[in-house]
């Protein structure tokens, strides 16, 4: 007993109805600091201690409201503000939809958080150091026994008067209980060469894992982002045809659907005769033309078709649309050249689709007048 | 029979054995080494549960078309299982919030087995929307949060209230029946000397003193989170109801789905757990805990809910007719007569004319009888999900999209092997955790509590 410092005198009991008597004692003595300890919750155990309700109700009321208004709040705000996106012609903000999901963002914040109130802020748990534990007396309570424990710094205590206040209600057994001077003596090594084993090991699963997952596992089927897929990709070889290559000509003599032959190869004039420009000027064919010619024509042709381009220098210079010639040719002759190329000039027929050349044609003739405006086109 | 006094409250525990053979009674599956009879069961669960992986293993290495499903029929076995299990949950709550707040005495012997029961069920249905995405490691799309595409989810879709709902109810039935078992571990902690096990129930067991001014907050929360877990069980089969009812298709598109559903779940939860327990006490010998009457009474709510659910097949019938629709119409005559009639005909067999043996007091209370009854609860339910989902699909607006579903192998594995999934956790729960509440059956053996309390 000496030097062991005194925790609290204990008092076991076999009925319950033992343990409402010495709670009300207890309470009657004037005793503060004491704890009754019961196996599972006996009724009336509130009144005999006269504890005051439990507060954690109001505790359940705040977290599940404050649940309801961030699941509201964080949905009107991703659905109606940050990326607003109709659904189903529905208004942005249809609270009706939302009531569900509020519903249950209510029960789970308020589920969890008065749970961890009280085991963690209540009860002040986890704590397996507390005196009581590894003691017989706590082997009896938690099985079938009732016991009250009466702490030795309640302003009320003394050994002897205690041990007298419990023999008066009837224990069956009374046992002191005292600290346990490995729990309190204990501190915490970190540099504990067992903590530090641990620490490394988990550094290294750690890393490990996370290296394996990203630069490994994401690259493996079926993990890969379907990048691993049967079909061929464009310039891959192909085992099945002889010549070896993944990409195939059409078959001979097929026509693609929507394709018209060129009907005047090698005969330019012909075709400045005999086409028509089949497009309309429009807002719509000249912007067209606008953005093909410079993609297309302007790197030799300059933008404004007079031959100032970026390659000057580099390549014979290609003449001026602005030309006479070319100002009279008819738009079949254009055509002619864009589809078939001259001289230095290739052939477009690949990048320009028929429509697009006659666009491109019908900018050309814009661009041509802007230089040669007549004098009603002032007005 | 003459001699049952039927105004006398029967005792929830039968006898009036000492608490602390409770506490060994209880214990001793965990305590004692496994027995024969827990291999064999463990060995027939796993060789089930290796059916789902090698059937998931097919299905995420050669994609979904491993199943059945096609369209029209995008949802076959997947959701039907999903609705199946994620109704078999439903039971555990209702036995302990619902009756909880009831104040049911008779639910003490049963709700721990019923929670545990609840979870593992919410586990085995959550498998399914997962792998239904085909890619289940992408599932984290399913939560709103901040990502590279800087996109939401879309908040007015039933199936993410269902994201919400089933995950929800999973981690609240969790906390549940861990706050639960706190004491329970703090008793097993204080019987145990072996040192792996003392540490593993004290970690567990986060230090529980039996204080009573613990006691007190511990009941208040008790109290709140049952308050809490009632509506939202009846939110959760409600949410699952409308990935049907909030679509236009016919057959889905019905305003009864969500009591109908709620019904329909507490029906085959607690035929579920009906079957289990009967097993349960027969092998740990807990006849005088889970008693007959307890088990009386579970099939009064399977009378009860199977005759709303036999209401629900009828209004809908009914209402299909006085809608005046002819699709409507058509829809459920081709349930009734069309291509998947013996599937309707063994969801009505077995849900509406088998529960109706329970009138009869004597079969409510002959074991046998009411095992088998129960599995044909749990047939009739799995078929009612899928003769709403597949018939439906299958016959809608345009006939000339009409296709019927056909079941794969891999189907039938991952189907079979929920079953192994969901009784393999089941079995190493009963090995490793008790399955009877230690304090709250202690609580209701006559003379457990004070005399003049009041009560």
């Amino acid at each position: 007993m000496s030097g062991k410092i005194l925790y609290s005198y204990t008092g076991i009991f076999d009925t319950p109805d033992q343990i409402i008597h010495a709670a009300e004692k207890a309470v009657e003595e004037g005793y503060t600091k004491y704890d009754v300890n019961t196996p599972y919750p006996v009724h009336g155990m509130d009144k005999a201690m006269k504890l005051k309700p439990s507060k954690l109700g109001y505790f359940a009321l705040v977290f599940g409201l404050s649940g309801t208004l961030s699941a509201l709040l964080t949905i009107w705000w991703m659905s109606a503000i940050n990326y607003p996106i109709v659904i189903g012609g529905k208004p942005l903000f249809s609270f009706p939809a939302y009531v569900p999901i509020m519903f249950e963002v209510t029960v789970l914040s308020a589920a969890i958080m008065t749970v961890v109130v009280m085991l963690f802020f209540f009860f002040k748990l986890p704590n397996n150091s507390h005196p009581l534990h590894g003691t017989v007396y706590m082997k009896k309570v938690s099985a079938d026994k009732y016991g009250i424990s009466i702490q030795a710094d309640d302003p009320k205590f003394s050994e002897s008067s205690v041990r007298k206040f419990l023999e008066g209600v009837h224990a069956a057994e009374i046992i002191p209980i005292y600290w346990d001077e490995e729990e309190i003596n204990h501190q915490n090594k970190i540099f504990e060469p067992k903590f530090i084993v641990f620490l490394a090991a988990v550094a290294l699963i750690t890393s490990g894992v996370t290296y394996f997952s990203f630069n490994k596992l994401m690259y493996m089927v079926p993990f890969n982002w379907m990048m691993d897929q049967p079909k061929l990709s464009a310039q891959q070889q192909s085992p099945i045809f002889a010549d070896g290559f993944g990409m195939r000509l059409p078959v001979a003599g097929t026509v693609a659907r929507g394709y018209m032959l060129y009907q005047f190869t090698g005969q330019p004039d012909s075709a400045g005769k005999t086409l028509v420009n089949p497009i309309p000027v429009s807002k719509e064919s000249l912007a067209l033309g606008k953005t093909k010619f410079d993609i297309y024509c302007s790197p030799c042709h300059g933008y404004n078709a007079d031959g100032a381009s970026r390659l000057r220098g580099q390549f014979p210079n290609p003449p001026s649309l602005h030309s006479d010639k070319v100002r009279t040719w008819t738009d079949g002759r254009i055509f002619a050249v864009i589809t078939e190329g001259q001289n230095i000039m290739p052939s477009y027929s690949s990048q320009l689709s028929v429509d697009e050349r006659w666009a491109v044609i019908n900018y050309i003739r814009a661009l041509q007048r802007a230089l040669n405006a007549k004098e009603s086109d002032v007005q | 029979m003459s001699t049952v006094d039927l105004t006398q409250e029967l005792s929830v525990i039968e006898g009036k054995p000492p608490l602390r053979e409770l506490d060994d009674l209880i214990s001793k599956p965990i305590d004692a080494k496994a027995s024969k009879k827990f291999y064999i069961a463990l060995t027939i669960s796993g060789s089930m549960l290796s059916l789902l992986v090698i059937g998931l293993g097919l299905t995420f290495y050669y994609g979904i078309g491993m199943w059945g499903n096609n369209i029209p029929v995008g949802w076959a076995f997947d959701i039907t299982n999903f609705v199946f299990w994620v109704g078999i949950g439903h039971a555990g709550t209702l036995i302990s919030a619902i009756l909880f707040l009831l104040r049911q005495k008779w639910r003490t012997g049963i709700a721990r087995f019923a929670e545990g029961m609840t979870i593992f069920a919410v586990m085995t249905a959550g498998l399914f929307p997962l792998i239904h995405v085909g890619r289940p490691w992408l599932a984290a799309y399913l939560f709103p949060y901040p990502n590279q595409h800087s996109i939401w989810v879309n908040f007015d879709s039933p199936l993410l209230w269902d994201v919400f709902a089933v995950s929800t109810y999973f981690i609240v039935s969790l906390i549940f029946w861990y706050v639960g078992l706190i004491p329970d571990f703090a008793t097993l902690r204080e019987r145990t000397n072996h040192k792996i096990k003392k540490i593993t129930y004290s970690i567990f067991g986060l230090g529980w003193r039996f204080s009573n001014k613990h006691w007190q907050h511990y009941e208040m929360v008790y109290l709140i989170l049952a308050g809490f877990a009632t509506p939202l069980v009846l939110s959760v089969h409600t949410i699952v109801s409308f990935d049907f009812a909030v679509s236009i298709l016919p057959g889905w598109h019905a305003t009864i789905f969500p009591p109908y559903f709620v019904a329909g779940a507490v029906f085959s939860g607690f035929a579920m757990v009906q079957n289990v327990l009967i097993i349960v006490r027969k092998v740990f010998n807990y006849e005088h805990i889970i008693t007959l009457d307890t088990l009386e009474k579970m099939n009064k709510i399977m009378l009860l809910t199977g005759s709303m659910v036999g209401y629900a097949y009828a209004m809908e019938f009914f209402i299909a007719w006085y809608s005046g629709l002819p699709i409507e119409r058509f829809t459920f005559i081709n349930r009734a007569f069309g291509p998947y009639a013996w599937a309707y005909w063994i969801m009505i067999s077995c849900n509406v004319i088998s529960p109706q043996l329970f009138w009869s007091r004597k079969i409510r209370r002959t074991i046998p009888v009411m095992f088998v009854i129960a599995i044909f609860v749990n047939i009739g339910m799995w078929f009612e999900r899928f003769v709403i989902i597949v018939s439906s699909l299958s016959r809608d607006f345009l006939p000339s999209s009409w296709h019927l579903f056909v079941p794969t192998y891999t189907d039938f594995m991952i189907l079979i092997g929920s079953f192994g999934f969901f009784f393999t956790w089941l079995l190493l729960f009963a090995k490793a955790l008790p399955v009877v509440s230690m304090a709250e059956v202690k609580a209701t053996v006559t003379g457990s509590q004070p005399s003049h309390g009041g009560h």
